[in-house]
């Protein structure tokens, strides 16, 4: 055994692994895209401005509810006193047309039913997602069957029609935000459903899982160590890209006064009661419409980059390119 | 009987199978779970006396099953219902009666379907003729700005939602430039140039983000396709580039096109909910957000069971025609 | 005509890569007289294809440099502008490449895709001339029934009818010379002993020049004039095919030669009389659903003992892997009874593993391989950690790895290697049967002769039986005592491996043997005369 095949010592093929990488990886991979990077950097400020509302609310000296008939004109039919909307010392981004009440503070209001429901939704979604699409891809082909076909329809589904009729049944009393994130993380698995048990069933046929079953392995053993590791990477990349369009599912169940019931305040729902004043008073649309766009957007942009940084091609493309010439072997 | 023919038809079976477990779960859902569906389904005004008359009409003192049976007898061959001032036929397919409008499910759906064609029909033919050809365009000279710029407006478009979008176009074109009026809608049949120009907007709000979806589909098919082996024969035969990407290579990126078209047109036909509320649009998604608000549980119901049919129905198309155009689906 | 057919002239060609470029072809010259046929012989990475594509001018575009000079037909091919190059394509030079199924457009018919590349070339023949044209080219090539079968679509054919097709894409035009880049890789050893036959009866009608590229030196034994050895982008050796495969001069060569399995060259085995380790009873595995049941395996029984090797040849679709894997427990059979004596029955017996074939599957990616290794003793829990890893170094070195390797990932190791550590991952258990599944179809044929030679020390230090399951009639007679022929998921011939190869009784059998290609080209060529005779006093 002295040829080249068994001396050649192994990494001069690569130096990065194809292995997903770990958390700390995948930040490194992150802060190489410009993009994901930006989204990063908005995410965490919308957070904190959500986190820290009521204290920004107090040092605007402002309250979310507070009506202000002083700053609004009633003789041209509530259009807000002054250029930009109303905007002030007192009210740093203007009023609200009609009422008063103060932009600023219900747009950070906002921003904690934005965050928060989009967050909550996708945890459902992705724990019912992995269990279902784990159960069909592990249990036998009944269960399968049945899993798989449930998960077809629920996919089918356009989400918005079923939210809107589904909230129109629950009797008023119930939490609002709640039951948005029940509603929305019930209708919404099926994505990450059927990725789970597509990656589980390729997975559980490669001759690793084979030789770890002959080596004695149970089955949990084989989920635990050489099943669940493959699954992370997908599961958070979709999960990533759920994030967004549950945000924008609740402001669009808002937008239709669906969503979050008023007084809450809701960038939806402000889009909403907007529309009305676009011609008069056209900064009072751009503010939830950026506020809504800017955040659909770092969000789709992180799962971008997350899905980048998962991607185990993304880093070998190239060699793959170069080895690919070589000619298929025999 | 051929294999394509024998796959369309187990496929078309399997939908309507869905539709029967969907029909139930929402029939479940609607009638037999909430607290008092005869007051939900009579809605908020109503006197005890029509109530009890609307607890009769639908059946609620039978059992479930019998409730669900008399619905489906309805919805396959018709059924005679009251009204509250007195009896009407109710003919197949009956989704049942809105005791506030005084009128059928079916045909207040009926005349809500033009709007909603008018506005998925033409924003389609939109998306597809700046998708495609995007998509194609960018294929041909691959890497560069082009493919930057569509990735940035997909992703964008895959999650910013389409009343953004229109708002914004509302702003710029109404209410900034002054090009266009504000939306109102106008039957094709009334005035067809009005129609086209007061659709202009909604076009154009669903077709901006979708057609960049479809111009990404299209190019990575294509090169896809182009990176293939048998791409490699042609050219190694010398087949002009010309005729290798417009033959060889769009044939290839079809199949996914033509699969998501019908599942788009499938789930707008029942879903453009927010973009008919935006624009005023009396279509099925308007109607939808009007009975909701109003309380009219016939109505949601049958908006629901018919969105189920589009889509489901659309997903079944999708696959065939996928089938068609990829015959090799057939066989696995 | 007195100029050559083909001039290379110091080529080099580099491929860009992330860091820098690869040198893929290094200074290579060659040429080919009208008519000659050379076939141009390496291992994967040689440079071999690269060389093939450049005659074409395929790297164009591809972002490949060339040096040097080809003249191909009297084109100069790096030179050319685009109009004299798609000339030369398909109307001088035709290419017939390795994937018959990924060569040709899933979407159009086959004798349509025929007529458009004849089509490209006679501008000015009609559209139904062209589907004449392709239809002749189809029957000429053996393709029975051609006008209806021009209609059907590449999926509608089999592999070696794929082949054949665009073999007949080849022959359209007419060119004076064909490039075959391992055309018969992809295909069963009947199937290839078909169509080099094919080939080398086209080259006597149509006096075209043939360059053929493949892995393979028993395929060029019988179907060029002259070979050109190539090892990392340069020639190593070149000369008539009688001297460089009888008389190797250079010693890669030599080794080259030395290395390829050959069927009459077997180390006499004792015959095996130890105790019964494993017996299949009438086994049968179906698949599929109710109506649509097909039995992968048919009814097969055989019998393994301590020591020996039982080899199972057999062409796909055999039912060889699913065998495999019922023997060893992965699946279960649906019928027939298989005992293990000592040992009890389901995937994880500890006295039976499996080498799998795929060296990239059969390693969990995420897992250094010591971790892969030690997997079934962590399972067992008998050793303590210390113990474990020792045993773990202990069996690298045992398969030639480096035990400081303990903690490197898959993608870090060749082929070979990891194909070692499956072995030592199979070895960890101390089993005392091992099932190889194609154990060495995946690599080239110097690192094949060496784990082959790996498993037969261990075989004899450990006293372990072997499954050793292959398509190559060649390897199995170097390694077995035994030997089960399978095909249509039943053994159609099943005895000591001497008489079996030597004795054949089985028709099949005796098919097999007759294609299996042979270094010797006289020999080589007397076979393909008598398969000839079978075929006309068959058919």
């Amino acid at each position: 055994m002295t040829t080249s095949d068994v001396l050649a010592a192994p990494g001069a093929a690569s130096d990065t692994p194809e292995a997903a990488p770990g958390a700390r990886q995948l930040w490194r991979r992150l802060r190489a895209q410009r993009a994901a990077l930006a989204g990063v950097a908005v995410i965490v400020l919308l957070v904190l401005v959500a986190l820290a509302a009521p204290l920004l609310a107090a040092l605007e000296g402002q309250d979310p509810d507070a009506y202000h008939a002083s700053a609004v004109d009633s003789a041209l039919g509530g259009v807000p006193v002054g250029s930009f909307g109303g905007v002030s010392a007192d009210h740093w981004l203007g009023v609200e047309p009609g009422t008063g009440r103060d932009l600023f503070a219900r747009l950070v209001y906002g921003a904690r039913i934005s965050l928060g429901i989009g967050l909550a939704a996708t945890v459902v979604q992705v724990v019912l997602g992995v269990a279902v699409g784990l159960a069909a891809g592990l249990g036998n082909r009944f269960l399968d069957n049945l899993l798989s076909r449930t998960t077809d329809v629920m996919l089918a589904l356009p989400t918005l029609v079923f939210a809107i009729a589904l909230l129109a049944i629950v009797p008023a009393g119930f939490p609002r935000p709640v039951l948005l994130v029940l509603v929305l993380g019930l209708l919404g698995w099926g994505g990450t459903s059927r990725i789970v048990r597509a990656q589980t069933l390729s997975l559980k046929s490669l001759d690793y899982v084979a030789a770890a079953r002959l080596g004695g392995a149970g089955r949990w053993r084989i989920a635990r160590r050489e099943l669940l590791p493959s699954l992370a990477a997908p599961v958070v990349t979709y999960s990533a890209l759920l994030v967004p369009s549950n945000i924008a599912s609740e402001a669009g169940l808002s937008f239709l006064g669906i969503g979050v019931k008023p007084p809450t305040p809701s960038w939806g729902q402000m889009l909403s009661s907007a529309t009305t004043w676009y011609q008069a008073d056209p900064t009072y649309v751009l503010l939830p419409a950026g506020l809504i766009f800017v955040t659909v957007l770092a969000f789709t942009a992180l799962g971008d980059g997350v899905r980048t940084a998962l991607d185990p091609r993304a880093g070998t493309r190239l060699r793959a390119v170069a080895r690919g010439r070589k000619g298929a072997r025999p | 009987m051929t294999l394509l023919t024998r796959f369309a038809l187990r496929r078309l079976l399997a939908a309507l199978l869905v539709l029967l477990v969907l029909s139930i779960a929402v029939y479940a859902l609607f009638y037999v779970l909430p607290g008092d569906p005869a007051r939900l389904a009579c809605g908020p005004k109503c006197t005890a006396d029509q109530v009890a008359q609307v607890r009769t009409q639908l059946g609620l003192d039978d059992p479930a099953l019998a409730q669900y049976a008399h619905f489906l007898h309805g919805l396959f061959a018709g059924t005679d219902i009251s009204t509250g001032v007195g009896t009407e036929h109710c003919g197949a397919p009956c989704l049942g009666f809105s005791y506030q409008n005084g009128e059928q499910v079916t045909s207040l759906l009926a005349q809500r379907l033009p709007a909603t064609a008018s506005l998925s029909l033409g924003a389609m033919a939109l998306w597809l003729v700046i998708g495609v050809g995007t998509g194609v365009l960018s294929a041909l000279r691959h890497g560069g700005i082009t493919e930057r710029l569509l990735t940035a407006v997909t992703l964008a478009g895959n999650a910013v939602p389409v009343f953004i979008i229109g708002i914004l176009l509302m702003l710029l074109f109404v209410s900034v430039l002054g090009w266009l009026p504000f939306p109102s809608y106008v039957p094709l049949t009334e005035d067809p140039e009005q129609w086209a120009w007061n659709l202009v907007l909604p076009w154009l709000s669903l077709a901006i983000l979708e057609s960049a979806k479809y111009a990404r589909l299209t190019r990575s098919s294509m090169l896809d396709t182009l990176s293939e082996d048998h791409v490699r024969t042609f050219r190694a035969y010398g087949v002009r580039e010309r005729s290798v990407i417009g033959r060889h290579a769009l044939r290839g990126a079809l199949p996914p096109v033509i699969a998501l078209t019908a599942l788009d047109l499938g789930t707008m036909f029942g879903g453009a909910v927010l973009t008919e509320s935006l624009f005023g649009i009396p279509g099925l998604g308007k109607s939808l957000v009007d009975s909701v608000r109003t309380e009219d549980l016939p109505v949601v119901v049958g908006l629901v069971l018919v969105t189920g049919f589009f889509v489901v129905l659309a997903n079944a198309v999708a696959d065939v025609l996928y089938a068609v155009a990829d015959r090799r689906v057939v066989l696995a | 005509m007195t100029s050559p057919l083909i001039e290379v002239e110091d080529l080099t060609i580099d491929f860009p890569t992330g860091t820098g470029t690869v040198r893929a072809v290094d200074g290579l010259s060659f040429s080919v007289e009208q008519g000659g046929a050379l076939g141009v012989v390496g291992e994967s990475g040689s440079g071999k294809s690269a060389t093939a594509f450049a005659l074409l001018g395929l790297h164009r575009g591809s972002g490949a440099r060339i040096g040097g000079s080809v003249r191909v037909a009297g084109v100069d091919v790096l030179t050319a502008g685009e109009r004299e190059l798609r000339g030369l394509r398909g109307g001088l030079a035709a290419m017939v490449f390795q994937d018959p199924l990924s060569s040709l457009d899933p979407y159009f018919a086959i004798g349509d895709q025929i007529a458009e590349v004849y089509r490209v070339h006679h501008p000015k023949a009609s559209r139904r001339a062209a589907r004449g044209r392709a239809v002749e080219v189809l029957d000429r090539v053996g393709i029975a029934d051609a006008p209806r079968r021009a209609r059907f679509r590449p999926h509608e054919f089999s592999g070696g009818m794929r082949q054949r097709a665009l073999i007949a894409m080849a022959l359209a035009c007419e060119p004076r010379l064909l490039v075959a880049d391992e055309p018969t890789t992809a295909l069963d050893v009947t199937v290839q002993a078909q169509i080099l036959d094919l080939l080398g009866e086209l080259r006597q009608e149509t006096g075209m020049g043939l360059l053929l590229v493949t892995h393979d030196l028993g395929v060029v034994a019988g179907s060029v004039d002259e070979v050109l050895v190539m090892k990392d982008g340069r020639a190593v050796e070149r000369g008539p095919v009688g001297t460089v495969l009888g008389a190797p001069r250079q010693p890669y060569t030599r080794d080259l030669v030395a290395a390829v399995p050959r069927l009459g060259t077997a180390e006499p085995r004792g015959a095996a009389t130890g105790e019964v380790l494993l017996e299949a009873v009438g086994v049968r595995r179906e698949f599929g659903r109710r109506g649509t049941r097909v039995a992968a395996v048919d009814g097969v029984s055989l019998t393994v003992r301590a020591g020996e090797t039982l080899g199972v040849v057999g062409e796909s679709g055999s039912g060889k892997t699913t065998l495999g894997r019922m023997l060893v427990g992965l699946l279960e059979p649906t019928g027939g009874e298989l005992r293990r004596p000592g040992a009890r029955s389901g995937a994880g017996t500890p006295g039976l593993q499996m080498v799998f074939q795929d060296p990239v599957s059969s390693l969990n990616p995420r897992r250094s391989i010591g971790e892969s290794i030690a997997d079934p003793l962590r399972t067992a829990g008998v050793l303590d950690d210390a113990a474990i890893v020792a045993r773990v170094r202990e069996l690298l070195e045992r398969v030639g790895l480096d035990p400081d390797w303990y903690h490197r990932y898959p993608h870090e190791f060749s082929g070979g290697q990891r194909q070692r550590v499956g072995i030592a991952r199979a070895l960890a258990p101390e089993p005392r049967l091992i099932v190889c599944d194609e154990p060495v179809s995946a690599l080239d044929v110097t690192t094949q002769a060496q784990v082959i030679r790996l498993l037969g020390e261990l075989q004899r230090e450990l006293g372990l039986a072997l499954v050793f399951i292959a398509h190559d009639l060649a390897v199995v007679r170097q390694v077995s005592d035994n030997v089960a022929v399978m095909r249509a998921g039943r053994i159609v011939e099943y005895g000591p491996a001497g008489r079996v190869y030597e004795a054949p009784e089985h028709e099949y059998t005796k098919g097999l043997l007759a294609a299996v290609p042979v270094l010797d080209p006289d020999e080589s060529a007397a076979r393909r005369a008598a398969r000839r005779r079978a075929l006309a006093t068959t058919g």
